[in-house]
């Protein structure tokens, strides 16, 4: 009887155990699952490396950000460069107030056939996000599998080039 | 010294760390690629892969370099059990392996000039080369591809290459040749090798097998991979912690 009463007894934990697994993996997808979202304390290893991350516009969310008058933009709207993407020319324009960047619009981008509006409905917003929630990350080359990103950075790059007081 | 253009509608960047850098050694690595890019743009009416796939130049008439090219690609696909296919509805575009072998080769060019320090870029591939400007390695940061303001990992190169393979921005150009389907179960697959010119390949390869990649790459010693799934988990090959920083 023991054992069986051992056996119930973990089958209990395990069910719960499970159950808990189920739970967290539910909760994760709502949000950003932990595995992936690991990478944030990276960016803020304690070294004092200046940021020379290729073509990555220059802020930092998770610091404490600067006020105003420290900022390195003026406020106003400022056009980026026109940039090739393989498949179409992207270009965009930066929106800063209070010295940060409020808004990127795209001026241009590619929509002459349907593969391209597909592809840009779904990689705009992750490019906004990104320009808006603009990092200083502490590395010196990003991989990542991007093309028109980059377009898009190099585009960003000179608008925020003019919006530099 | 640090060196930007555009080529190949991607983004190329060289820095080199070296004290003593002539500019035109740089440049002389950026023409090379817009070389490449010539010959081997399938956006190009002109170049010889265009050319080829229009039915106008006979197997006799190929480059030389054309000629290695391909025989690499043939190499490959042997070496991925077919995975790596530079075939699709008759037309043959081996960019998958272009882009690496080009890097490796604008990597040799600048090593051939003395350079020590340095890595060379194109769109996300990269060759690293002794050690950045702090005297330590390289610090790559592999994107989350389902969110790039994040930097899922952090690792440390030095000599390495480096290369990571996704679906999101050219949407149908990685495919499945064994299926006819795009790859849909893994988000991006990033391989450091000891070059980039390996890395990049088996990237392009190991993304077409999904899961399977990472029983493929556990198998090769020489690579490391970092896989990102579609239900967002990152899986890893046991040697790819040798690298992480963090």
């Amino acid at each position: 009887m023991d054992i069986l009463k051992k056996y119930f007894q973990v089958s209990v934990f395990l069910a719960f155990f499970g159950l808990l697994i189920v739970v967290k993996n539910y909760i994760g997808h709502a949000d950003e699952e932990e595995s992936v979202a690991i990478g944030k304390p990276n960016l803020q290893t304690p070294t004092t490396q200046t940021p020379s991350a290729a073509v990555t516009p220059v802020a930092n969310t998770t610091a404490p950000t600067s006020t105003p008058n420290n900022s390195i933009y003026k406020d106003g709207t400022f056009t980026g460069s026109v940039e090739d993407a393989y498949y179409g020319n992207i270009q965009v324009q930066a929106v800063i107030q209070n010295g940060k960047i409020a808004d990127v619009l795209f001026l241009q981008y590619p929509n002459d056939n349907r593969t391209s509006i597909r592809i840009n409905s779904q990689s705009n917003q992750y490019l906004k996000e990104e320009a808006i929630a603009a990092q200083s990350a502490n590395v010196n080359i990003i991989s990542g599998a991007s093309d028109s990103s980059f377009a898009f950075r190099k585009s960003m790059a000179t608008a925020l080039q003019r919006a530099h007081k | 010294m640090k060196e930007e253009a555009i080529i190949m509608g991607m983004p190329v960047v060289i820095e080199v760390v070296d004290p003593e850098v002539i500019n035109s050694d740089l440049h002389a690595v950026l023409n090379y690629f817009r070389d490449v890019d010539e010959q081997f743009s399938t956006y190009k009416e002109t170049s010889e892969i265009s050319q080829i796939n229009d039915g106008k130049l006979s197997p006799g008439e190929y480059s030389l370099e054309m000629k290695k090219i391909l025989s690499l690609c043939e190499h490959t696909k042997k070496e991925t059990n077919g995975y790596f296919d530079i075939e699709h509805k008759g037309k043959i575009d081996p960019s998958g392996l272009v882009k690496g072998y080009a890097i490796w080769k604008g990597a040799q060019m600048l090593l051939k000039n003395g350079y020590k320090n340095f890595y060379i870029e194109i769109a996300g591939d990269i060759q690293t080369m002794g050690l950045n400007a702090d005297h330590e390695p390289w610090r790559v940061g592999i994107e989350n591809p389902f969110d790039r303001t994040q930097i899922i990992k952090v690792v440390k190169l030095s000599g390495e290459g480096i290369a990571t393979s996704g679906t999101y921005i050219r949407g149908n150009h990685i495919y499945n040749p064994l299926t006819g389907e795009v790859s849909h179960e893994v988000a991006s697959v990033t391989v450091i090798a000891k070059n980039v010119y390996e890395a990049d390949r088996f990237a392009t390869a190991a993304f077409v097998m999904g899961r399977g990649a990472l029983e493929f790459i556990e198998k090769k010693r020489e690579l490391s991979a970092l896989l990102v799934t579609q239900n967002k988990t990152t899986i890893k090959t046991s040697n790819f912690t040798q690298f992480e920083l963090t």
